[in-house]
């Protein structure tokens, strides 16, 4: 897979300067959409009391999701050094199979062009299915 | 055969009624070509494709949207039979046209995704879920012929 150019860089800093204020309810939305579309994700959660779309779990997750992200966002230049320890969290004690990485994009991308269908155009979608890809391989890095 | 439940056909009927075929099937293509594009692979005789704006104004991408959507709308129409309806289209994809079915895969995901950006909130997580499973079930059927 190719590397980020300059253009995705910059596309991917003036989209996600619009998420600015709504992360809450993009990352609950792409949490809740994740689980319900792809139940198998359930397997990793089964210590929340509520699964369900929406729930007071579902919700902080996708926060915390979302402020990861946006961390990510600011760190684009260098995104292994920046997802170091969260890289390291993901593979030594959550131990979250990296195919799934893959899925939660999917649903952010999701909720994105639902939020911003106008925004949200293939440009955009291309840079930041790109770089959501670059932030899965970058959490990957510590796994073997 | 894929099972559905009633609540499961009338989602995919609702959502597939909202979409214009015309207006829909030119952006769900162009998407495809942006966002994937190695899939230019199959469309070497579509003329320009080099640029985003090329694609965008591509006559031939537009066609070939609308071509695409109206072959899902069989599958909309005959949930239950899905393999048999594609059966054709599946060995010329494989013998003829050689496309990958990997393909298939990219292709579903940006249907979906350009239904998100028409229907926003009305595409419900639980309303995704069905939709997802009807595409995944229509990229079945047409793999269904290579071997």
């Amino acid at each position: 897979m190719t590397s980020l150019s300059a253009k995705d860089k910059n596309t991917v800093k003036a989209f996600w300067a619009k998420v600015a204020g709504k992360e809450e309810q993009i990352g609950c939305d792409a949490v809740s959409r994740m689980l319900t579309v792809y139940p198998q994700t359930k397997t990793y959660f089964s210590h929340w009391k509520d699964l369900s779309p929406g729930s007071a779990p579902v919700k902080k997750h996708g926060a915390t999701v979302m402020a990861a992200v946006t961390d990510a966002v600011s760190k684009i230049d260098d995104l292994t050094g920046a997802l170091l320890s969260l890289s390291e969290l993901h593979a030594f004690t959550l131990r979250v199979d990296p195919a799934n990485f893959k899925v939660l994009a999917h649903n952010l991308l999701v909720v994105l062009a639902t939020v911003f269908p106008n925004d949200f155009t293939p440009e955009v979608h291309v840079a930041m299915d790109k770089f959501l890809a670059a932030v899965a391989r970058a959490l990957s890095e510590k796994y073997r | 055969m894929v099972k559905w439940t009633e609540l499961e056909r009338s989602t995919v009927k609702a959502i597939w009624e909202k979409v214009d075929i015309d207006e829909i099937g030119p952006q769900i293509w162009a998407r495809v070509l942006i966002v994937y594009p190695w899939t230019e692979r199959y469309f070497g005789s579509f003329g320009d494709l080099f640029t985003i704006t090329a694609i965008l104004k591509n006559d031939k991408v537009a066609a070939h949207g609308k071509v695409v959507l109206k072959a899902l709308d069989k599958a909309v129409n005959n949930m239950d039979n899905m393999k048999r309806t594609y059966a054709d289209l599946s060995q010329l994809h494989f013998q003829k046209l050689e496309v990958d079915p990997d393909s298939f895969r990219l292709l579903a995901d940006c249907i979906t995704i350009t239904i998100a950006c028409k229907l926003k909130s009305a595409l419900s997580p639980q309303s995704q879920a069905i939709w997802q499973k009807f595409l995944y079930a229509v990229v079945d059927a047409m793999s269904s012929q290579y071997r």
